[in-house]
């Protein structure tokens, strides 16, 4: 089994309702606290284990403007779990879920320096790095309902941009969403395999044929005033005689 | 803590982060917020929350908030936040009395403002039963135009009001910025209609929210929208794309007009002989051209069918044409070609997108298998849908010109034959109203008396100009100038021009102003650093021009700085509140519904929630509505009054609809039930009553549903609201102007005015600043928009959210500043014929070359807020505003001359950079405020865990 956040960039407005429904839920949570720094002063800064990235593509007037959710990708070959010197950082085999024991951690950033994403936080206040669980302290949990048993910010999001499932298993939601919809993962050229994936955007156009726009039964038929070519424009009247 | 020990907690209230109003379920460990999420059984947002909603804990724990009641300290400049604490009975005793003494001489020297229009039934109640026209709330400074626009069109409006059926549209066209004006519904359908293959055009100016998922994305340059719908409307009757049949049975696009220019009824309806029109509903007594008799008829005769287009004569005469022939003459030169010379969009995709309206409307029907009955009687056996829908609020509003933009908007999705139908706009309860409303200003001043109500509300929808709220001479009664010749019909008032005019005295000078929950120091307000010294500004004899200001909210901000009375209110999750059919409900639609917010913490030190100051202030006062006839309490507190108001005794109607009736068996109307809070509870804060199908469609004409709608007294009438695509209202008014009928007529100053924007029929003209401003000095538009952590909200103070938007800066098309030697990041100067601000540049391709923009309201004056003076919010952010001007030349508002919507995106600006020495910090910078007396300490670091430490 490997869990995995499907993230589908096509309804994604950037809201930021996973980032901050991500912080409320594992700062009080097993992951949790999740520190800020300043935040009612100068430069406030925060641990976040999702973040948005807004960026713009192309040159005007043909913008893309790109809302892109960010967290740890949960790679199936994770280059932050084999440097990390004490084996704090590490991948579960049940469900591939990437996590860092916090007692383990001597904050030494190696595995920071490691993600090719950035996907780590580290923690200033309690010297450890930090992360996305994908909520690990939700989803296992039974006290919780069926539908609560999903990760904080699967859960918040407005637009239910985010998919949550195994993506291992071929009949998921996520799977299918991966087939079908395009999904790709984030540079798989560095041999990470990140279980996270990206639904592409896709634009819906609509093609108006020139013979569907002006037709006999026009209403304006009704009102006498049918669209008729002006009388004197050049016809075939005019120049043959057959 | 042990696990034992611990106690969890989980209580269901409704969200106001932002205006929204999402059910939420707030857990709580040990009497802390541990986590807020979405409630999966609320109709609103099923479960979902968005970045607000879900950063509540920072909210209830931030030091901005207040925590006691402030008194200025004697001597000390207003703005300056120099307060001692007060007990509440020392601030009630001030205020009764003052306020009693107001009074019992004149009611209208008090003022009350309100920046959130949600509690307006009972805001509005309070200053009717006080006496005062001086009440509105924050629409007139927002929205107005949309609501004007579309209810004086098609008897609704967006957001509360109505909406885009996204459910079955196929085509979705969203129009200016529109994100905050219910958020988190409009995600759920936007993502859903996108994954069902919609098709999403955004026309706006800037490329951000929304519009980021948009397939097309429109830019326009602002203010220009009129033209642009007006050439939609030009191209779609040009290939005749219109849905004729909707048109004729249910617009008055067939009614005939008097085209006889000499004829005092020019303009004008004509009318079969009947009895005189008393009621607000259109009556039935119009007429049409038959085609098949040739001859006038009274409308919707049965055989009937009417042309829509030509010129006819009656036997008298008279010449007549139908009102859509109107409509065809005025958009004859509304060419794409000319539109694209005033909004920038290339012809063609103008062309293009009309076609694609006209042909999904017309081509891509949808029937749905309900049966309904017409105000006609005629029975359907189906709903039709034309699947185009429209989104429009602040974008298209919040401009000059806006009211006649947003009917040409209404004309549009007319024309197309969407209005209340699937995959169209559709109507929420208790929307559609007549057009206009029932409810109407007083018309003069006799209307305030010395210690009494108000006879009539102080908002209402005029009809005609003896409606206008005017004396003998013609002159406002209103301190904002509402309802007089400057705005007819200002239907929320102007909030935006209540300071300066209680400064200037004009009309005349007031004592008291109350305000709550807006922040008129700062960006809800436009000249704001002279708006700043008016509120401190004195007399010759030393005395405050403004003799007394109260402020009531929740947390530190530039307004409270100015109050002489602070009055701390709760936050949302300490309060009882109610989301009133009275009001602004969150009907669904297919019905009504309203809903509940229940106090899931005790209030914070001595914050009060500003419902329950208002009734122990109407019950000192004695306010007939707050005390029994001997003149005592009538109400315990805010949640006894909520259960037993009724509009009138007996009338079974209150502020909640849902279980009403003694044992809660009744809704709508019934008599007060003890256990009402109670049951709101055990069903998630939320009254819903869906209404069969056979009601949830064309409701304006749906016998069924209107009689339902007269049943429940939701309406007096049960006539059906034909949509105006001639608004004989306007037309009322110019001919008042030209000196035509028997109506008040307005001051001569006023008249071309009147005479140029009451015109019945759309029509495209530069906005009001546009007209007056040097284009070649001043060659940008600039504008806001709100960022979506941010929508409706106030939380700059906010921990977890201004991590998000700290400061903002001015986004500027990259070409355009580059042809100001601009580069990304570099402080600028942003320059108006009105004022200048510093701040920085950011490259952008997601802008349009003429308009620059930025995020607002996240910039904020050092101190603030009770963030630190060298925060990024007063350093780096900044507040446009400074540029905007709330007067134009004439002390005229800057605002909409039908409506007095608050032209907010009409300034016209330059920018250049700022010199190499100056200071890399925004201009104008202000004294910093320090924390108030009461106030929470700033955390420097803070590890937030509930229930206590890990």
């Amino acid at each position: 089994m490997q869990l995995a956040l499907v993230i589908d960039l096509n309804v994604c407005v950037g809201c930021h309702a996973c980032v901050i429904n991500c912080k409320e839920w594992n700062t009080s949570g097993t992951a949790g606290p999740m520190t800020d720094l300043n935040p009612y002063g100068k430069d406030p800064t925060g641990t976040f284990f999702n973040r948005v990235q807004t960026f713009e593509v192309g040159t005007f007037p043909d913008t893309e403007v790109v809302h892109f959710p960010k967290s740890c990708l949960h790679c199936e070959e994770p280059p932050c779990v084999p440097v990390c010197p004490t084996g704090a950082s590490y991948k579960r085999v049940e469900d591939g879920i990437v996590l860092v024991n916090y007692d383990q951690c001597i904050g030494c950033k190696y595995c920071s320096w490691a993600c090719p994403y950035g996907a780590r936080e580290f923690d200033e206040t309690q010297r450890v790095m930090k992360k996305c669980t994908l909520c690990v302290d939700r989803i296992y949990d039974t006290h919780l309902t069926e539908e609560e048993r999903r990760p904080a910010c699967v859960r918040a999001c407005p637009t239910g941009a985010r998919l949550f499932g195994d993506i291992h298993d071929p009949a998921s939601e996520v799977s299918i969403a991966i087939r079908e919809s395009g999904g790709y993962p984030l540079m798989p050229e560095w041999g990470t395999q990140p279980a996270n994936h990206y639904l592409p955007r896709r634009k819906t156009r609509l093609r108006i044929r020139k013979d569907e726009l002006d037709r006999a039964d026009n209403p304006l038929k009704i009102d006498g005033q049918l669209p008729t070519p002006d009388r004197t424009a050049p016809s075939l009247d005019d120049i043959a005689s057959w | 803590m042990s696990a034992q020990e611990e106690i969890k907690e989980i209580k269901k209230t409704t969200c106001y982060m932002c205006a929204c109003r999402c059910g939420i379920r707030v857990h709580l460990y040990n009497g802390e917020v541990r986590y807020i999420d979405g409630n999966p059984d609320h109709p609103l947002n099923k479960g979902v929350i968005c970045a607000k909603g879900s950063a509540g804990i920072m909210k209830q724990y931030s030091p901005a908030r207040l925590t006691q009641p402030l008194r200025r300290k004697t001597g000390a400049d207003r703005g300056a936040g120099e307060f001692e604490p007060i007990s509440w009975e020392e601030a009630f005793s001030m205020l009764s009395e003052r306020l009693g003494k107001i009074r019992a001489t004149d009611p209208k020297k008090f003022a009350l403002f309100t920046g959130r229009d949600q509690m307006q039934a009972l805001t509005g109640l309070f200053a009717r039963q006080f006496g005062t026209p001086n009440y509105a709330a924050h629409g007139g400074l927002c929205s107005v135009n949309m609501a004007a626009g579309m209810i004086y069109t098609i008897g609704g409006s967006f957001w509360e009001f109505g909406g885009p059926d996204l459910d079955r549209a196929k085509l979705f066209v969203m129009i200016g910025t529109a994100e905050d004006h219910h958020s988190n519904p409009l995600k759920i359908a936007l993502s859903k209609f996108k994954r069902d293959g919609g098709r999403f055009v955004s026309i706006n100016p800037v490329r951000t929210g929304y519009s980021a998922i948009a397939d097309e994305w429109v830019p326009i340059r602002p203010g220009t929208d009129g033209a642009l719908l007006l050439a939609f409307i030009h191209e779609i009757l040009a290939h005749g794309l219109y849905d004729r049949e909707f048109l004729v049975r249910y617009t008055n696009a067939g009614q005939l007009i008097n085209v006889d220019e000499k004829n005092d009824e020019f303009g004008m309806f004509l009318r079969t002989e009947g009895p005189e029109e008393e009621a607000c509903y259109d009556p039935q007594d119009k007429l049409w051209w038959d085609r098949n008799t040739q001859k006038a008829i009274v409308t919707h005769t049965p055989g009937a069918d009417p042309f829509l287009l030509g010129e006819f004569k009656l036997r008298d005469g008279t010449p007549v044409k139908p009102a859509f022939q109107l409509l065809q003459d005025r958009v004859k030169d509304y060419t794409p070609e000319w539109a694209e010379g005033v909004t920038g969009i290339p012809a063609d995709t103008i062309r293009r997108l009309a076609y694609e309206m006209g042909v999904t409307a017309r081509d891509q029907k949808i029937e749905l298998p309900i049966a309904w009955t017409d105000s006609w009687g005629t029975e359907h056996n189906t709903v039709t849908g034309n699947p185009v829908a429209f989104h429009a609020m602040r974008g298209l509003a919040a401009h000059s010109n806006g009211f006649q933009s947003i009917r040409a908007l209404a004309i549009l999705m007319s024309i197309l034959g969407t209005i209340d139908r699937p995959g169209g706009f559709r109507h929420k309860v208790p929307f559609p109203r007549p057009i206009p409303p029932c409810a109407r200003p007083p018309n003069n001043p006799l209307a305030v008396q010395p210690n009494k109500p108000l006879a009539g509300i102080p908002l209402g929808w005029p009809s005609d100009p003896d409606d206008l709220f005017v004396d003998k001479d013609g002159n406002p009664v209103r301190l904002d100038k509402g309802f007089s010749w400057e705005y007819p019909l200002s239907v929320h008032g102007l909030m935006h021009n209540a300071i300066t005019n209680a400064w200037r005295g004009d009309p005349y000078k007031i004592d008291t102003l109350m305000i709550f929950m807006a922040n008129m120091a700062w960006n809800s307000t436009m000249n704001t650093s002279e708006v700043r010294k008016m509120l401190n500004d004195k007399d010759e004899q030393g005395e405050f021009k403004i003799p007394f200001i109260v402020v009531a909210d929740a947390f530190q901000s530039e307004t409270s700085a100015f109050a002489d009375l602070v009055l701390p209110d709760t936050t949302y999750l300490e309060r009882h509140d109610v989301m009133s059919l009275l009001d602004r409900p969150i009907s669904e639609f297919d019905g009504p519904v309203d809903s509940v917010r229940l106090p899931v913490l005790p209030p914070t030190g001595e914050c009060k929630p500003f419902q329950e100051v208002l009734i122990e202030l109407g019950t000192r006062l004695k306010l007939p509505a707050f005390v029994t006839s001997d003149g005592s309490r009538k109400y315990r507190d805010y949640p006894d009054f909520i259960v037993n108001f009724e509009t009138e005794p007996g009338s079974g109607i209150g502020f909640l609809a849902g279980w009403r009736g003694k044992g809660g068996e009744k809704f709508m109307r019934g008599e007060p039930n003890p256990n009402q809070w109670e049951m709101y509870a055990k069903n998630n804060c939320v009254f819903h009553h869906e209404l069969p199908k056979s009601y949830q469609y064309m409701r304006n004409w749906n016998r069924g549903y209107l009689e339902w709608s007269q049943r429940s007294r939701i309406t007096r009438y049960a006539e059906p609201i034909l949509i105006h695509i001639y608004s004989e209202v306007l037309q009322k008014f110019r001919a008042a102007a030209q000196g035509k009928g028997f109506s008040r007529k307005p001051p001569e100053h006023l008249k071309k005015r009147i005479e140029t924007w009451f015109d019945p029929l759309p029509f495209y003209a530069d906005t009001l600043e546009g007209q007056i401003s040097d284009k070649q000095k001043y060659p940008l538009a600039a504008i806001t928009q709100r960022p979506m952590a941010m929508y409706h909200s106030w939380d700059s103070q906010n921990a977890w959210l201004r991590q998000i938007h700290a400061h903002n800066v001015l986004f500027v098309n990259t070409r355009t500043a580059r042809l100001s030697k601009i580069e990304d990041n570099d402080w600028i100067w942003v320059e108006s014929q009105w004022g200048r601000v510093r701040c920085i540049a950011k490259h952008s391709e997601a802008v349009e070359p003429g308009t620059v923009w930025t995020w607002n309201a996240i910039g904020k004056a050092a101190g603030a807020w009770n963030l630190t003076p060298d925060a990024n919010e007063s350093q780096r952010g900044f507040l446009l505003n400074h540029l905007i001007s709330e007067e134009l030349p004439g002390a005229i508002s800057n605002s909409d001359p039908i409506t007095g919507q608050a032209a907010w995106y009409d300034v016209r600006v330059r920018i250049y950079k700022a010199e190499a020495g100056e200071p890399k910090v925004t201009s104008p910078q202000f004294e910093p405020l320090k924390p108030y007396p009461g106030q929470m300490e700033r955390k420097s670091v803070w590890n937030y865990f509930a229930g206590g430490k890990k």
